[in-house]
């Protein structure tokens, strides 16, 4: 916070005056303004409520599922599954009933951290907020449209979490993340069929937000800004939007076939009726695959735009950074199958999914070395979104390079379905994506708040969560080569060791998110006031040219970007 | 699919009658006639089912040998206790579990030696470079920043290295897929698994055709009065079953996948075998045990509450023991009793593809070398292919 600067950005944008920010931050009353909002930046607020919101659900999940693993045997399932049928107003349950609620809470924080923490925050968060903020554009392309991106997220969130109360004792979608057919089309009760139709909605609000993006990124960057002369994050929402608007209707022909086979006597993934359960689960892979990028392509925008502020210099190899991220989004299409490598594919399919799939680490190291290389001859200020940022570049490498090992089809018939495998996901997700996360919450926090988070707590955040997440998910690689399947609530003795040291990871991290949330508490309420760049001359996008928080309106007068040199090549 | 099995049935009636005739002067108990229909019903496994039940009605005779041979345990499984650290998890171990087939010891080393040190080097390659900008590029010790942001030579370099250290790793990569994918010997012996919701039933085709079922053993304080309950001769808790899968040690053995419902998956670590048991396919892999051994494993895809409740136990033991034990079962040994004579006598009979069935397989029990009667062609013209199991 000493480095307070209001320096010149190297898009020297130019505004009409200071004057019109006072007319352009008339605001619409609360309910108007939050409930029926169509302006980018109350719209990414909301996200990001939505996504910290479920992020405590999703983790708190996480929480339980960590301490009946703690020691082998089971130990609170059966009063969980109880306290939960007594809800749903039945009496107690048998043992299976308690079992399918292990699946249960498998399933739910799977798809609450895939489709509503993760996407929601990424793209819907800092997606919505900054896309505009940085091509100069006053609003997205579609702003009601915007409003129901957003609001369909509702109901759809609505509907996974009031699935298990449904169905009687066996109720709640048992089925994993995946839905995989027949498991999923054999479960009985509108638990499953709820879950569908929330991914439908998640679906549809994605597409809708996807075909918003890309219309505002084409369409309404200020004028001078070309498409290399965008902000790196710009470009990591484009690609995603792509990969969301080309992957998601996969995802909705293969759960609405779901449906239909669970309620209208179709048989597509049903072999007693000439349908074939594999075929479920080469859609579901050809958008589960993309979804991975899907979930990271941002961060590696955010990450990219943090390591230039904090080191004072430009991204090293822009373009290639750039195109680096669309290489990783076209091969990210024709490599699914390496999550079927046991599902008895032939050996040239195993081959070309094999190849395949080595191939994205080519264009991933491209990043990790640029990124490094940004750094390399900067002067770098270790504030907290870039000591977030350099364990993001860590973990993330760790989490990648046991990429290249599962890649390898003859490898990862061991592997496949064990902790190797939650391990590798983990790390390139919960050490990944959510560093990402971070680093750009309190890269972004001054300009979206308008006040300062404590550096102190944030720091703390850091190391406390960096620890518990390294020890909650390091051990799982050793049960994972030791051959511990996922998805078990009990498990052979020999397991126990390393499943507790898991679970004191566990509780590490969440005491590290424990400190988030009083920093973000105590800085939305006491913290100090934001400059308009609190971050000095690194700070060199569009958005920190402006107040913070910004006017409710920006850039009624659009900015010129002339020159540019710091993507100049 | 109908039609398949109810032609192979045919087929495998139509060589019982033609080798009855043969059998009917030769020696009492040997049923020679079956086991000229086994194998041409095994080796497409769709219809073997519907051909080996047929089989293993009409000959009842097989099952003399006593079932309270001293080598037999009360599930009929040879007598063999648990050995730690071997086929089963071992508390703190970090590394992945000791190998017994031949893909498994490559595919290990292929981990160990190549991609553990590889992924390891990277890793901390990555990590030394970040300290270094740490250390060398902080506000501190570099107060004006250059503004390099192009350097091709190096761009080149960074991407070109990893292509190349890509390259080096699919070589071997490939290669243990290729071995992996190698057929097995037509005188491998068939293990045909089939998940269901949750314990694992397994038939011999090539043995009679038998089915064994195999169930979790629950604790002590789980079973009812009178049932059978876990001992640690058994194996580890949630790994021990009530009947053990028992194979042969150093015979290949052809391993085929299905299931009666949800998906499932079949996986021994110590074997680097995974393969997932899918309603309405039939998948297959092959490997040779190597050790003698009780093997441990766990079904590997989700497929409901006690998808964690259903674990595999695999005993590997010599191959006459195998054969005693197959025997007690009430299933056949291949080759083991039919007289030589009796192979060249149906090769007549069955018309279209008889020219293999003619081969003078003259195997004896025990010996574990000697290949066992070459497959009937019948069979392997069958266009019942993987893909279907008559479910």
């Amino acid at each position: 916070m000493s480095d307070i600067a209001l320096t010149p950005n190297a898009f020297e944008a130019h505004h009409g005056g200071h004057e019109h920010h006072h007319d352009a931050d008339h605001k619409p009353g609360f309910f108007a303004r939050w409930f029926m909002s169509t302006n980018h930046k109350d719209i990414g607020t909301l996200y990001l409520i939505f996504a910290i919101t479920a992020g405590i659900i999703g983790g708190a999940i996480s929480g339980l599922m960590r301490a009946e693993l703690m020691h082998p045997g089971i130990q609170f399932l059966g009063q969980w599954a109880n306290t939960l049928n007594h809800i749903r107003g039945g009496g107690d349950v048998n043992m299976d009933q308690a079992r399918h609620l292990w699946n249960v809470l498998v399933t739910a924080h799977g798809l609450i951290m895939v489709f509503f923490m993760v996407m929601p925050a990424m793209i819907g968060g800092f997606g919505n907020w900054f896309v505009p903020l940085m091509i100069g554009a006053p609003d997205m392309a579609f702003p009601r449209m915007n409003n129901i991106s957003f609001w369909l997220l509702i109901p759809s969130f609505t509907l996974l979490l009031a699935s298990p109360f449904f169905g009687g004792a066996d109720g709640g979608a048992g089925t994993g993340w995946t839905v995989y057919a027949p498991l999923s089309t054999q479960e009985a009760g509108p638990s499953v069929d709820m879950a569908i139709l929330s991914l439908h909605l998640a679906g549809a609000s994605s597409i809708l937000g996807a075909i918003n993006f890309i219309t505002t990124i084409f369409n309404m960057r200020a004028p001078g800004m070309t498409l290399h002369k965008m902000p790196l994050f710009v470009w990591s929402v484009l690609v995603t939007a792509f990969l969301l608007l080309l992957a998601l209707p996969v995802l909705a022909a293969a759960i609405t076939m779901l449906l239909t086979d669970r309620n209208f006597g179709t048989t597509f993934f049903q072999a007693e009726g000439g349908g074939d359960p594999i075929l479920y689960q080469h859609l579901f892979w050809f958008f589960g695959h993309p979804e991975v990028y899907i979930m990271i392509l941002p961060g590696f925008g955010m990450i990219s735009q943090i390591i230039a502020t904090f080191s004072k210099k430009p991204v090293f190899g822009y373009l290639g950074m750039a195109y680096a991220m669309v290489a990783i989004g076209v091969v990210g299409f024709i490599v699914w199958a390496h999550h079927m490598f046991t599902t008895g594919l032939s050996v040239n399919t195993k081959m070309y999914f094999t190849a395949a799939t080595m191939v994205i680490a080519v264009p991933t190291g491209i990043k990790i070395f640029s990124w490094i290389a940004t750094m390399w001859g900067g002067s770098m200020s270790f504030k907290t979104p870039m000591v977030w940022a350099l364990g993001f570049i860590f973990m993330f490498t760790v989490g990648g390079v046991t990429g290249v090992v599962l890649a390898n089809g003859g490898v990862d018939d061991y592997m496949q379905d064990t902790y190797y495998v939650v391990a590798h996901f983990h790390y390139v997700l919960s050490l990944g994506a959510v560093f990402s996360l971070f680093a750009g919450f309190y890269y972004w926090f001054p300009k979206m708040s308008g006040r300062m988070y404590n550096e102190f707590l944030g720091i703390l955040h850091f190391i406390v969560f960096f620890i518990g997440v390294n020890v909650l998910f390091f051990p799982m690689h050793f049960l994972g080569l030791q051959g511990m399947p996922r998805r078990y609530p009990d498990y052979p003795n020999a397991f126990e060791h390393y499943n507790t040291v898991a679970t004191v990871g566990y509780m590490i991290m969440a005491a590290g998110m424990a400190i988030f949330f009083v920093n973000l508490i105590w800085s939305l309420v006491a913290g100090k006031k934001a400059p308009n760049n609190p971050w000095g001359e690194g700070a060199t996008t569009l958005e920190w040219t402006l107040s913070s928080p910004p006017p409710f309106h920006q850039f009624e007068t659009l900015p010129v970007i002339d020159g540019g040199d710091s993507h100049h090549h | 699919m109908r039609f398949i099995g109810v032609k192979t049935a045919m087929l495998a009636a139509g060589l019982m009658l033609a080798g009855a005739g043969q059998a009917a002067p030769q020696a009492p108990a040997a049923p020679p006639p079956a086991t000229a229909a086994t194998p041409a019903a095994t080796t497409t496994a769709p219809a073997a089912t519907a051909a080996t039940a047929a089989d293993a009605k009409a000959t009842p005779a097989a099952a003399t040998p006593a079932a309270n041979d001293p080598l037999l345990s009360m599930d009929g499984a040879p007598p063999m206790k648990p050995t730690a650290g071997i086929g089963q998890p071992v508390d703190g171990e970090i590394g992945l579990q000791p190998q017994v087939t031949k893909n498994g010891e490559r595919a290990a080393g292929f981990h160990n030696h190549w991609l553990v040190p590889t992924i390891t080097i990277i890793s901390v390659f990555v990590l030394i470079l970040l300290f270094i900008v740490m250390i060398r590029f902080n506000r501190r010790s570099n107060p004006v920043p250059s503004k390099t942001a192009h350097n091709t030579a190096i761009e080149v370099v960074w991407t070109l290295v990893p292509v190349l250290i890509l390259v080096v790793l699919a070589i071997p990569s490939i290669g243990l897929l290729q071995a992996q994918f190698a057929p097995p010997p037509k005188s491998a012996i068939t293990l045909k698994v089939t998940g269901n919701q949750w314990y694992w039933t397994y038939s011999y085709p090539d043995n009679g055709g038998f089915e064994i079922t195999s169930n979790l053993l629950k604790e002590k304080d789980e079973v009812a009065p009178g049932e059978r309950a876990r001992t640690d001769d058994d194996g580890p808790r949630l790994l021990a079953v009530d009947n053990r899968v028992v194979l042969p040690v150093g015979v290949p053995i052809r391993l085929q996948t299905t299931s009666a419902d949800v998906i499932h998956s079949w996986a021994i670590p110590a074997f680097w075998i995974k393969l997932d048991a899918v309603p309405g396919r039939l998948n297959e892999t092959s490997f040779t045990i190597e050790k003698p051994g009780l093997y441990f494993g766990q079904c590997s895809e989700l497929c409901g509450p006690k998808h964690g409740y259903m674990p595999i136990a695999v005993e590997a033991v010599p191959l006459d023991v195998y054969n005693k034990w197959v025997v007690a079962k009430g299933g056949k040994v291949a080759g083991a009793a039919e007289p030589a004579a009796a192979a060249p006598a149906d090769a007549n009979a069955s018309a279209p593809a008889d020219a293999n069935a003619a081969a003078p397989a003259g195997p004896t029990a025990g010996n574990a070398a000697t290949p066992a009667p070459v497959t009937n062609q019948a069979a392997t013209a069958n266009p019942a292919g993987a893909g279907n199991t008559g479910n």
